[in-house]
């Protein structure tokens, strides 16, 4: 049986649900047999797959370089994971969506900057003005809330999944 | 106060009238206010003194109906009626009494809208003067209190009230008698009386009609409703936003206090019945009957679950029993001419007339009142004089923010309580609002979300939430920027918010939206965008 | 006078002035709730206790409804399964509710709804509406952006503590808890800094200060003393 292509992808977060994706422990040497990572930050390749069978995302759609890259992401990807608070709900990315963005720019580039005082223009991806969670984006088809998913879920699910099914998780925000 | 002392009363008044050859009507309801009668009926008075002490008598009366061709003034006995009349105009008409009327200005009164129409509740509105009690006795007023009260023990008027058939005129359709029944056989010895005078529907005006126009046939009718259900005190909740309404209502309060009509041993008998004014301040809500109480115990307006109904558990916990301005003015004409009369007109399970305000794209705008079972098409394109410029009709909205907008395919459906509910909508108070082909449906829908959002009072998460999110929802379809996604989840918040709501205001909040996607759902569709994102 | 019923086609009886989810609780049905605070009086605001009643179109407050003899009532229709999914999801949309950062994280009754009736992520659009912090208390503070208008903070300051400090103001999506007709908290000569507003909060928007993230737990067990005196005492 070839192993099934997975990638992951980390987008507006903290990357904490990619360490807990890693404290699944010995349940990795199990993973190891059954997928090959072909894309994540993780990893050395930086190029996405033309198919890959399952992509977990971490994190909110924040920028545009995010929006473009998950709708990338999504166009080949089989089945599509939201892993964690910030790709299901926005979670703490979101709480700068009750300020207007030039206030969320000035606060930043220029009250608080020491040097290089102002708002760059160039190698910074701009803003979304909103940060929105994966699934009000593209189609997400499994989400796994919690701030991080604990570690057994994670397996749970991920093993779920390459087992052909869409599982019915329960778990909590936070 | 007896019956012959109400019947001098009444003869005393029409003599005075019946003095003056002419007798010369200026409505001064809102309506016509609103554009000038007063100057209108100071400038009909100052022509008229010279002609002499009995030549003619110039009144301030209630709504003649037209009120889109106000202001309007008739002439009695000539039979003539006279719209857009200005102050200038007044010369011709006072010397056009005897002689050929002012063709200039002379209006149809032999069109369908005023032929078509079957007067019950505004019998009296354009005839009498309404800040004058006795011009209300003149014409019949107390007469049925005082059978009441005489004649009939509180049970034979309860029955009357029933079999008539009459159903309550704020929207819901509840049986007045079964209600009346209710709150008479829960025993206490206090008991209240409310007029719901709260009319909130975006272009009604039946009720603040009824009490501007003939407000002592609102006491008159909640009298006869106390003296039946065992109440002696009672409420008139009507709306700040209607000062003349509050004032002829206080003023008609203070004349039939002065007469014995309301106060303590009315008619000489034991009954006793005292009325107060409470002021509504703004909140559509509170048109809602439990908000309404609250709101009248100096509490938050905001609804309550039910049961208990108010019949059981009113104000202040007492059993009280509310009813509509219009379902009131609906009683002392059963009384005067019976429960078989009153139910002879209308159709089905819906008897009597119903008041509408006609407005919108429409010839004659203003006030009707029709028998129930009359179809739609009767009302738009014969009383109602049809479309203006030319174009389609497209729909019509019944029933204000609880209602919905009912197609041309359905025009021929009569007027009645279920018959408009099977179509998504509700008779509700009495708004009728039509549209031609320049509307956009959608655009109707967001606008009565719009007004149901800014009205709920939060209290419920269905209503405070979910009308803010269909409202965002159909401002995307608005703007063009709706995906199919955002339609189901539209039809889901429809049905979510209209079961789960705590009162009617959330409950028939999704109903324009309902009414609109079952009967136009093209329109949605046609704002509609590919998306990334696929449905649920 | 005992009235017999049905629940979920389980044979049950109400005395007089029990509501359908007393009952229910008695016997060990879980309805879920919100708004409702056993020892409170009920508002029927959250709608999350609904339940269906054969023969009625529209479902019913369950905390707020008396049953009547023979009356078949479902509290866990698929029906009222998706109604109460998307009454959370509509709460979870209308705050700017971020578990992971709360005060009452793992402690919460709407995080605990949430995964209990399998809400895992939001069909609504989030409104992100400004919301304002009152940290004027030398004790407490209201943090409106957890507020879920349940008013059971209301509730208990008039009818336990009898301060009656806290209101609603406002109306709709606007509407908003207040302390002293819209002073602030620490400003109130009234408040008699009991803590049991603090308590009786299903969410983290009232709090103890000096509390961080995860470590405010509620305790409402006085309302059971305060029931119980209630009660006469037996």
């Amino acid at each position: 049986m070839s192993k099934a292509k997975v990638a992951t992808v980390w987008l507006d977060g903290c990357s904490g649900c990619h360490m807990s994706f890693l404290d699944i422990d010995e349940l990795l040497l199990d993973l190891a047999d059954k997928i090959e990572l072909v894309y994540s930050p993780l990893v050395d390749n930086k190029v996405f797959p033309d198919m890959a069978d399952v992509t977990i995302v971490e994190g909110a759609v924040s920028s545009e370089e995010d929006l473009h890259k998950i709708k990338h992401v999504r166009a080949h990807t089989r089945v599509l994971i939201a892993l964690g608070d910030c790709a299901v709900t926005g979670n703490v990315p979101s709480m700068r969506n009750v300020f207007p963005l030039d206030k969320i720019y000035n606060r930043a580039y220029t009250e608080n900057a020491t040097e290089n005082v102002g708002t760059p223009t160039s190698l910074v991806p701009p803003l979304l003005s909103k940060v929105r969670p994966v699934h009000q984006v593209v189609t997400v088809d499994v989400y796994v809330p919690g701030c991080p998913p604990p570690a057994s879920l994670i397996g749970r699910v991920i093993l779920d999944v390459l087992a052909g099914n869409i599982p019915d998780v329960r778990a909590k925000f936070g | 106060m007896d019956m012959d002392e109400l019947e001098n009363i009444a003869a005393h008044e029409q003599a005075r009238e019946a003095q003056y050859a002419h007798r010369v009507r200026v409505c001064v309801a809102t309506g016509c206010l609103s554009v000038g009668a007063e100057a209108v009926q100071e400038a009909l008075e100052h022509h008229a003194t010279p002609k002499g002490k009995h030549h003619c008598l110039v009144m301030g009366v209630g709504c003649m109906g037209l009120c889109g061709n106000g202001p309007l003034v008739s002439v009695d006995p000539a039979g003539v009626m006279y719209e857009k009349v200005t102050p200038d105009d007044a010369p011709d008409i006072i010397d056009s009494l005897g002689a050929k009327p002012v063709a200039r200005l002379q209006c149809d009164t032999n069109a369908p809208f005023f032929t078509r129409q079957v007067k019950i509740v505004n019998e009296n509105s354009g005839i009498i003067d309404p800040e004058h009690i006795e011009s209300y006795i003149a014409h019949g007023g107390y007469s049925a209190l005082v059978k009441a009260l005489t004649e009939m023990p509180p049970h034979d008027v309860i029955t009357q009230v029933m079999d008539s058939g009459l159903r309550g005129r704020g929207g819901a359709g509840y049986p007045t008698g079964l209600k009346w029944s209710t709150v008479a056989k829960t025993p206490n010895t206090i008991k209240y009386v409310v007029c719901n005078g709260d009319e909130g529907d975006p272009g009604a005006f039946m009720d603040r009609n009824v009490m501007e126009s003939d407000p002592h046939r609102v006491l008159e009718g909640m009298a006869i409703a106390a003296y039946a259900v065992g109440a002696s005190y009672g409420y008139v909740y009507v709306r700040a936003e209607y000062p003349l309404a509050v004032a002829r209502i206080n003023k008609a309060i203070r004349q039939a206090e002065k007469m014995g009509l309301l106060g303590n041993n009315i008619f000489g008998t034991s009954f006793n019945f005292n009325v107060e004014v409470r002021l509504g301040a703004g909140a559509f809500v509170c048109g809602e009957e439990t908000a309404l109480m609250a709101s009248i115990e100096g509490k938050r307006g905001t609804p309550r679950p039910r049961p208990p109904y108010p019949a059981e558990s009113g104000l202040w916990g007492y059993p009280t029993l509310i009813n509509n301005v219009e379902t009131f003015a609906n009683i002392p004409p059963i009384i005067r001419n019976g429960a078989t009369w009153f139910a002879s007109i209308g159709v089905g399970r819906s008897k009597g007339t119903k008041v509408f305000a006609l407005s919108g794209k429409i010839n004659n705008i203003g006030l009707i009142e029709v028998p129930m079972g009359i179809s739609l098409r009767d009302i738009i394109y014969d009383i109602g004089g049809g479309i203006p410029d030319g174009r389609a009709f497209k729909a019509v909205q019944t029933g204000g923010p609880s209602g919905g907008c009912i197609p041309a395919e359905h025009l021929d459906v009569p007027v009645d309580y279920e018959s408009l509910k099977a179509l998504s909508s509700v008779m509700g108070s009495g708004g009728m609002i039509v549209m031609d082909d320049t509307s956009s449906m959608v655009d109707v829908a967001r606008f009565f979300m719009e007004f149901c959002m800014s009205e709920s009072c939060g209290k419920c998460i269905p209503c405070r939430v979910g009308t803010v999110q269909m409202y965002h929802l159909l401002s995307k379809f608005s703007n063009h920027q709706a995906t199919q996604r955002d339609l189901d989840t539209l039809e889901r918040l429809c049905d979510m918010v209209k079961y789960t709501s705590l009162c009617g205001l959330g409950q028939s909040a999704p109903n324009a939206v309902v009414s609109t996607l079952r009967f136009f759902r093209e329109e949605y569709q046609e704002r509609m965008i590919e998306s990334e994102v696929a449905h649920g | 006078m005992a009235k017999t019923f049905k629940i979920d086609g389980m044979d049950v009886s109400a005395a007089d002035d029990q509501t359908i989810l007393q009952v229910a609780r008695e016997r060990g049905i879980f309805i879920p709730t919100l708004c409702f605070l056993e020892g409170l009086s009920f508002v029927g605001a959250c709608r999350l206790c609904i339940v269906e009643i054969e023969g009625n179109p529209t479902p019913v407050a369950a905390c707020a409804t008396y049953p009547q003899e023979g009356m078949e009532v479902y509290t866990n229709t698929e029906r009222l399964q998706g109604y109460r999914r998307l009454i959370l999801e509509m709460l979870f949309a209308e705050g700017n509710h971020v578990c992971a950062v709360c005060v009452v994280n793992g402690h919460c009754e709407l995080q605990w709804l949430a995964e209990k009736l399998g809400m895992t992520y939001n069909t609504l659009d989030y409104l992100n509406r400004p919301k304002q912090v009152d940290a004027s208390h030398y004790r407490f503070a209201v943090d409106h952006n957890r507020c879920v208008l349940c008013t059971r903070c209301v509730r208990v300051c008039d009818e336990i503590e009898g301060a009656h400090i806290w209101d609603v103001m406002g109306r709709g999506i606007d509407c908003k808890v207040i302390t002293e007709l819209n002073q602030p908290w620490g400003e109130s000569v009234n408040c008699t800094s009991c803590g049991k507003c603090i308590n009786v909060c299903p969410t983290g928007a009232l709090f103890k200060k000096s509390k961080a993230v995860a470590e405010m737990e509620k305790d409402t067990h006085f309302l059971r003393y305060f029931s119980t005196i209630r009660a006469g005492g037996d």
